[in-house]
């Protein structure tokens, strides 16, 4: 990547103007940008930290090779089977999950879903608001509930970083009917990191699930230049001929 | 431009001649090549929108040949599909690029093929002597949207499945044998392996055999009469001492350097898509589409993919299931008739009056509204615009005896108009 960034983004302009209004539907309150650099290598390379030491415990990522992570993250072997390969011997081994599925259902209510392509079902915005919007509902199984996702089984993992925290919810009636609205989070017990420390380790490990949903994403577009170039070449050849053979055409 | 002819036309000599000759004589290998490209005459005053006929043959190219390459990968099990898919765009060499140029390809094709229609529609290409050309063009329209159909299951993920299960299930609104015919085409009570199996079946080989076979003769029967152009006269009746057409230029090498021109661009804007927005925004590949197939979990949103979004509003707009039906398959099917619909003395929209081409602009925006409303939730101002939009889109059709009678004409010219 980086050179062709700046060509790549002209390019692609305007098919990509489609593409930013993606995500559009769907449920609970305004999403917080992630403002993820898919570009950034070493933001990956902590993502891929994140998570394996938070995330792979509970979820596998079933279509990604470890070998597919050391190629496109500079990653050694050394470095794969020393800080990442926690239950794999071989590089071209997937991410898998210890825990078997049935006893997962049976734990959680579901199992813990296949991370691989999150990233491409939720998009960045939806996957950074969950893992932050988790507060404290002492009703619920797990002692937590979610801004974004209403009800889910997933326990607050990140407690340890983020510390716990309250929602302020207001409310509203409206023909007799009260609906709640999300004001903001209030902070009940410190973590280990401030706010803006466990914003860039969730932002990191958003990169990198994004990155798993489709490892080629940099790799395509890359291609996709020389490809628009090779055409336009073409293409200037193209209408020469045109304009040579139709010139006696009166 | 004699010049370039006599280029084209001369027959090879020597090892290849002989050759050229030893074929000839048992096969019509240069008469058949003569007769549909060195020496088929289109008029010379073609523009831009003649180039979609052969841009949906490109496509078609596209799609057969990724295709092939998609098959010896994909596996059509429930167990494996989705898997299977996924393999393909990262472990299979060059099978992400493979899989986006099927995926980008299925909705170009119908880009394509509606603005080749909608040609039709601006130059009258419909009418007589071009009605069966029409009608096998609409029977290709048909045959694509089942190839379309069928192939969106494959991948086998949440879109995939409750969106075959939503169109499937409209069947079983025809009274006594619905149920029956539902469970016909599913092969099970429910949506299942044996669905998608049977879907593999047709996507693979029935239905592309179907489609190859009407292409060859939409083109067959467009070369026995002769192409229209967009003044909408016949170029045959101007024909010179060597009984060519005046106003006509040879396929090969004229028509083939201009469509050359037009394939380049296609494939520029093509390319766009494939390498920097293959899911385009979540239309082209929709995102709850790499969530495999969960019988138990219905998607909060099941929308077809947008090439259906026109008729699926029209389905919608009527509150009643039966009837929702009917007029969903008539939408699709009404087009068939517009050679005997449209009751205009001309061809060509140069030369109609203002009430046609008021109309058709009325329907290309309500063509376009509808496809939005397809999109978006059944409920509230969109319900009633999507039923605004269905009398209009309806009346356009329906109306046309009557609108294209009393519709003042102008003169047609004698000769194609061309300038340089």
């Amino acid at each position: 990547m980086g050179k062709f960034n700046v060509i790549t983004g002209l390019a692609g302009a305007f098919v990509l103007l489609a593409a930013s209004q993606s995500f559009a539907a769907g449920g609970g309150g305004a999403l917080e940008h992630a403002n993820i650099e898919p570009g950034n290598i070493a933001s990956l390379q902590r993502g891929a930290r994140n998570f394996m030491n938070y995330c792979s415990g509970c979820h596998s990522a079933q279509y990604v090779r470890f070998s597919t992570i050391g190629r496109d993250l500079e990653l050694s072997d050394e470095q794969l089977s020393e800080n990442l390969m926690f239950n794999a011997e071989k590089t071209h081994e997937v991410i898998r999950v210890s825990m078997p599925e049935a006893d997962a259902g049976r734990w959680f209510g579901v199992a813990p879903p296949d991370l691989s392509l999150i990233g491409r079902a939720k998009g960045a915005d939806y996957i950074y608001s969950f893992l932050k919007g988790f507060y404290v509902q002492p009703g619920s199984p797990t002692g937590v509930d979610n801004t974004v996702l209403s009800g889910t089984s997933m326990p607050h993992v990140l407690w340890e970083l983020q510390g716990y925290q309250q929602a302020v919810f207001s409310e509203h009636t409206e023909g007799g009917v009260t609906t709640q609205h999300f004001e903001g989070f209030e902070v009940l017990t410190e973590g280990s990191m401030d706010a803006k420390a466990f914003d860039e380790f969730v932002r990191d490990t958003v990169n990198f699930l994004v990155y798993i949903a489709e490892p080629i994403r940099s790799e395509r577009r890359t291609l996709g230049v020389w490809v628009l170039m090779y055409l336009i070449f073409f293409w200037i050849i193209a209408v020469m001929l045109k304009k040579q053979i139709w010139k006696d055409v009166k | 431009m004699a010049k370039v002819e006599a280029e084209v036309g001369k027959r090879p000599e020597g090892m290849l001649g002989g050759l050229v000759k030893w074929i000839d004589e048992r096969f019509p290998m240069t008469s058949t090549l003569e007769y549909h490209v060195t020496k088929y005459y289109a008029a010379k005053s073609f523009n831009w929108w003649y180039v979609f006929g052969v841009l949906a043959f490109v496509v078609l190219a596209i799609q057969l040949i990724t295709g092939i390459f998609l098959t010896m990968n994909y596996k059509p099990s429930a167990e494996e599909a989705f898997a299977s898919v996924e393999y393909i765009m990262r472990d299979v060499e060059w099978g992400w690029l493979i899989r986006y140029l099927h995926s980008t390809g299925a909705s170009f094709f119908f880009i394509v093929v509606y603005l080749h229609m909608f040609r039709a529609m601006l130059y009258g290409s419909y009418k007589k002597p071009r009605e069966l050309i029409w009608l096998i063009g609409m029977l290709i329209f048909f045959v694509l949207m089942a190839e379309a159909f069928a192939g969106y299951l494959l991948p086998w993920g949440q879109m995939s499945y409750w969106g075959a299960q939503v169109i499937i299930s409209l069947f079983g609104a025809i009274p006594v044998v619905g149920d029956g015919i539902v469970e016909f085409i599913r092969g099970d009570y429910s949506i299942s392996d044996i669905t998608l199996n049977r879907f593999f079946a047709l996507h693979v080989i029935a239905l592309p055999l179907a489609l190859i076979g009407l292409v060859f003769v939409h083109i067959v029967a467009l070369h026995e009469v002769g192409s229209n152009n967009p003044d909408g006269i016949e170029i045959k009746k101007n024909k010179g001492p060597d009984g060519v057409p005046l106003d006509g230029v040879a396929f090969h090498p004229y028509h083939t350097s201009k469509d050359l021109v037009a394939i380049l661009v296609f494939l520029m804007i093509f390319s766009a898509v494939v390498f920097f927005a293959p899911e385009m925004g979540g239309y082209f590949l929709e995102h709850a589409n790499f969530e495999p197939a969960n019988l138990r979990a219905t998607p909060e949103h099941i929308a077809p993919v947008w090439y259906f979004t026109p008729f699926y509003a029209i389905l919608r707009a009527v509150p009643d299931k039966l009837w929702g039906f009917i007029l969903f398959g008539l939408s699709v099917v009404l087009p068939v008739f517009l050679p005997w619909l449209d009751r205009s003395r001309v061809r060509s929209i140069r030369y109609r009056g203002w009430i046609y081409k008021f109309a058709l602009t009325v329907f290309v925006i309500t063509f376009l509204t509808l496809g939005w409303l397809g999109v978006q939730p059944a409920e509230g101002v969109y319900v009633l615009m999507a039923r605004i939009f269905t009398v209009l889109y309806f009346a356009f059709f329906l109306l046309m005896p009557y609108y294209t009678t009393i519709d003042k004409t102008k003169p047609v010219p004698e000769r194609v108009v061309y300038h340089g």
